[in-house]
């Protein structure tokens, strides 16, 4: 083997060990990029495919600036933890699995849920222990959330911002 | 108001809409970094033959070849089983790995009579029996995987797993220093000519274990705690199973004699609680205890000897090796001259002087391959394990369930703790133990026990990148966990 081969070749292979470690990068990139992106504009990134059907056609029916955009929480254990609204419901309580998990002992497991209706969100109780009021009142049925009106679930208090 | 009681769209017609941006499985992407991984270990076999043989045999491609057959059978199984998995997994863990195997028949091929060498069958010496081994554990992880269609379901085994890992932990250190002691390290189970390092296998095991009870633990662990210096520390009656976790590794460093594995276990359950209850003051707790622990060991090596004198000496070692280059530090001493000589390109695949350094096969494959590939060549493959490690953690991030977060977040800083215990030895960061390299040294145990790991990380990530309510229509899943109730995860942004 002459020598200026096997040079080329030592060479050449680092090279080449860095071209796989740049597109693993590149792949692992495109990857980051794609779940950032939604991330930060809707609630439900793996969940953005259910709703790019109706997305083209909801934004024009909600009014900008009047449009919920956020959930705030502004009182209890999970004080200043702020929630994206999307297009999905947010589901509150203390099963794992809902969508914001509060650890209030207070609250039920699977305690309210939060739906958006033509760029309205309702509020409605899921048989909770304790209930859930909207300020004052007692929430029975599904009930229209105003923004900055405080969602009370036992210490914890949420309200919609835009 | 009825009009509220029809919620978002149900996970049903979720599911029946295919070809989402998320919901891209990312598979060809993984075949092709997977072939160019193998193109690249097949290039740095043609390249050692060339160096050490002066030519290139024909058979030079078979041992690569061999590896893309099974790695491509693992990809298939992950296309079929677990389709939304990380595309860089298994790539990068194939290329360590590949590597790995050709740097040992590099080896064999440096041992061998020169007129044996050409005709060095596949499956000879430790590079042949790595390449076995390799094909095995490979055939084992793929079968993890189709065993395990959900992650969840290891979390039944929990306690199971719990007891196996601590006896697996234990067994070494009860047995007679005949079966389990080699080189000083009682990590060992010895039965014949075949031997296995049974705590490879503890460290899955008691991880499994550890997500599990901490799943359940955890809010007593995170809430109940009283304020100091700004840090939330915990109630003395719940520190009780860190402690248990601190003793056990503690009797692990003095009775397998063995800094490394000791400092791994300790390590895992300080980053498990502290995934489980974000709060710092379990990494504070975890680092007091453990270079605590550490200290008494070595003032007690120094001062009592018996069972502390073996970490006494690899402190010492560690603080000056050259003050005995020829005895006791030799292996350290070599192993820097190695790093040293290899400088920033290396001497070349095949151009080095491997066989100089002691343990070259499993400690020290690290310094071995820097010989000859350089600073350069090294930090491509600390970036690979960072790359795995990475994914790991982003697997973690992004399934839904708590188990399977702190499993896969488990899980990858093991490997990456790993990783740091035997790069940092060898580099005289920290005091040399004797850990195997992931996927690069030469041993059956360790080998099967990582890829063992990449399965379970190939699993989560695989439920964690899925979109919810079904796969796009495409791939059914019949043992599937229940749907999830709501599309919607949680997104927390802090303050």
């Amino acid at each position: 083997m002459p020598e200026l081969v096997i040079t080329v070749a030592r060479f050449g292979f680092l090279v080449l060990l860095w071209i796989f470690v740049f597109t693993v990068v590149g792949v692992i990139r495109r990857d980051l990029f794609a779940g950032a992106r939604s991330g930060r504009l809707v609630a439900a990134p793996r969940a953005v495919g259910a709703s790019t059907g109706q997305a083209t056609a909801k934004p024009a029916k909600v009014k900008r600036g009047r449009a919920a955009h956020q959930m705030v929480v502004t009182a209890g254990q999970l004080a200043g933890t702020r929630i994206t609204l999307g297009e999905a419901q947010i589901t509150i309580g203390r099963a794992e699995d809902s969508t914001l998990v509060i650890t209030d002992d207070y609250a039920s497991a699977r305690h309210a849920r939060l739906v958006p209706r033509d760029g309205q969100w309702f509020v409605e109780d899921l048989g909770s222990t304790n209930g859930t009021y909207l300020d004052r009142a007692k929430v029975t049925g599904p009930t229209p959330v105003p923004l900055g009106v405080p969602i009370r679930i036992g210490r914890t208090s949420l309200e919609l911002r835009p | 108001m009825t009009i509220a009681a029809t919620p978002a769209p149900s996970p049903a017609t979720a599911g029946e809409r295919p070809g989402v941006r998320m919901a891209r499985s990312r598979r060809n992407a993984e075949l092709s970094l997977l072939l160019l991984a193998m193109a690249l270990v097949a290039a740095y076999g043609a390249m050692v033959e060339a160096k050490v043989l002066d030519t290139i045999t024909p058979g030079f491609w078979v041992p690569a070849a061999a590896l893309t057959a099974v790695f491509l059978g693992v990809h298939l199984v992950i296309r079929f089983l677990a389709p939304f998995a990380d595309p860089a997994l298994l790539p990068a863990v194939a290329l360590l790995n590949g590597l790995g195997v050709g740097f040992l028949r590099r080896l064999d091929l440096a041992k061998a009579a020169p007129e044996e060498r050409a005709d060095l069958a596949i499956f000879a010496g430790t590079g042949g029996r790595q390449l076995a081994w390799t094909l095995m554990s490979v055939i084992l992880a793929a079968g993890l995987l189709t065993l395990m269609r959900d992650h969840r379901s290891i979390s039944r085994y929990a306690y199971t797993l719990g007891l196996a890992g601590i006896v697996l932990v234990m067994l070494p250190a009860v047995l007679p220093a005949s079966i389990s002691e080699i080189n000083g390290a009682k990590l060992w189970v010895r039965i014949g000519s075949f031997s296995i390092q049974p705590g490879e296998f503890a460290k899955l095991a008691l991880l499994v274990f550890f997500a599990y009870y901490l799943v359940r633990k955890r809010e007593v662990l995170s809430l109940a705690s009283h304020r100091f210096l700004g840090i939330d520390f915990p109630r003395g009656r719940d520190l009780g199973p860190v402690l248990v976790v601190w003793a056990i590794s503690l009797l692990v460093l003095v009775f397998e004699k063995d800094l490394g594995t000791s400092l791994l276990y300790f390590g895992m359950f300080v980053a498990t609680v502290y995934i489980a209850t974000e709060r710092v003051s379990w990494l504070l707790i975890g680092l007091i205890l453990f270079f605590g622990g550490a200290y008494l060991a070595y003032v007690l090596g120094e001062t009592v000897g018996g069972p502390f004198a073996n970490f006494y000496l690899r402190a010492q070692i560690w603080l000056d090796p050259f003050a005995e280059p020829y005895d006791d530090g030799y292996q350290l001493v070599q192993g820097l001259l190695a790093l040293g000589s290899g400088g920033l390109f290396g001497a070349g695949p095949g151009g080095g002087q491997p066989l100089l350094l002691p343990e070259v096969q499993n400690d020290f494959i690290f310094a071995g391959i820097g010989e000859e590939i350089g600073l350069f060549g090294l930090s491509a493959l600390l970036v690979i394990y960072l790359l795995i490690v990475e994914r790991g953690l982003r697997a973690a991030l992004a399934v839904r369930d708590s188990f399977g977060k702190l499993l896969a977040g488990g899980l990858a800083f093991t490997l990456a703790l790993q990783v740091f215990v035997i790069v940092g030895g060898i580099s005289k960061l920290i005091p040399l133990t004797g850990q195997t390299t992931p996927f690069l040294s030469a041993g059956g145990s360790s080998l099967m026990a990582n890829w063992l790991l990449v399965a379970v990380l190939l699993r989560v990530s695989d439920a964690g990148r899925r979109p919810v309510g079904g796969s796009g229509g495409t791939v059914t899943r019949p043992s599937g966990p229940p749907e999830q109730l709501h599309g919607a995860p949680t997104e927390v942004i802090k303050p």
